[in-house]
């Protein structure tokens, strides 16, 4: 009566790194991590902020060292990596119809990295001294 | 009402998902790495300046929301990740993920309800 299916054996841990398709797929989900990582960071600096000067100013002499400007640059490629597959899904997430016509799912992921530029540059203007 | 949070979940996950997606990688360069790298003075994060754009309740109201989504993003993107690497024990994992989100979340309003008595 009971069958034993042929189950192959797959490493629990490991099994992502077999397909390239896997592994960008993973690179997907930990974006997250790095995200989270980067933001309890600035969760600090907004804390040493409110504790005042000296504070801040020691918050920033270690995420502006060595390892701080190494972590952030790790952060911010999975931040790229998150916000470049986060807009490429936007299509099957929300499809969009004008005047009865099916937007193209290029023209929607195209509206959405305008609106990347539009806020990064909207930022960078608020950062300029 | 029959009780699932998903919603609820997934509605902070796919907002901080957004969120994080435009604003992340301008923030991230502009404010950790801009200065250290010489392509923005050092001035440009300057104590009092920083403080002084915080100073209006709905600046300091708008960065509570951006860290806020992005932390429970993170939080709940981390979680459904162990699973894929093997980690099995999912109440734990979902105990220290929401949790440091929640942490964080608290320090976070915390230190902006400060800084709006500073000035």
């Amino acid at each position: 009566m009971s069958r034993r299916p042929y189950i192959r054996p797959v490493d629990r841990a490991t099994w992502w790194l077999r397909q390239p398709r896997y592994i960008r797929y993973m690179m997907r989900e930990v974006s997250a991590v790095l995200i989270g990582a980067y933001v309890l960071l600035l969760i600090v600096g907004l804390l040493r902020l409110s504790q005042g000067e000296a504070e801040y100013e020691r918050f920033l002499d270690g995420a502006w060292g060595n390892l701080g400007v190494a972590f952030s640059i790790v952060a911010m490629l999975f931040a790229l990596y998150h916000t470049y597959s986060w807009f490429q899904v936007t299509p099957k997430a929300m499809p969009l119809s004008l005047a009865g016509k099916r937007v193209s799912g290029l023209a929607i992921v195209a509206a959405h990295w305008v609106g990347f530029a539009v806020v990064s540059a909207a930022l960078l203007a608020l950062m300029r001294v | 009402m029959a009780g699932s949070h998903k919603p609820i979940v997934w509605g902070l996950f796919a907002g901080g998902g957004t969120v994080a997606a435009f604003v992340l990688p301008a923030l991230i360069l502009l404010t950790s790495l801009a200065v250290p790298l010489g392509l923005l003075p050092a001035e440009s994060l300057a104590y009092e300046r920083v403080l002084a754009a915080l100073q209006h309740p709905l600046a300091r109201l708008i960065v509570f929301g951006v860290v806020f989504l992005m932390i429970w993003h993170a939080a709940h993107r981390t979680r459904i990740t162990a699973h894929d690497f093997g980690v099995r024990q999912d109440a734990l994992v979902m105990w220290l993920c929401y949790g440091i989100a929640a942490v964080g979340s608290v320090v976070a309003a915390v230190a902006l309800l400060r800084l709006g008595s500073t000035m």
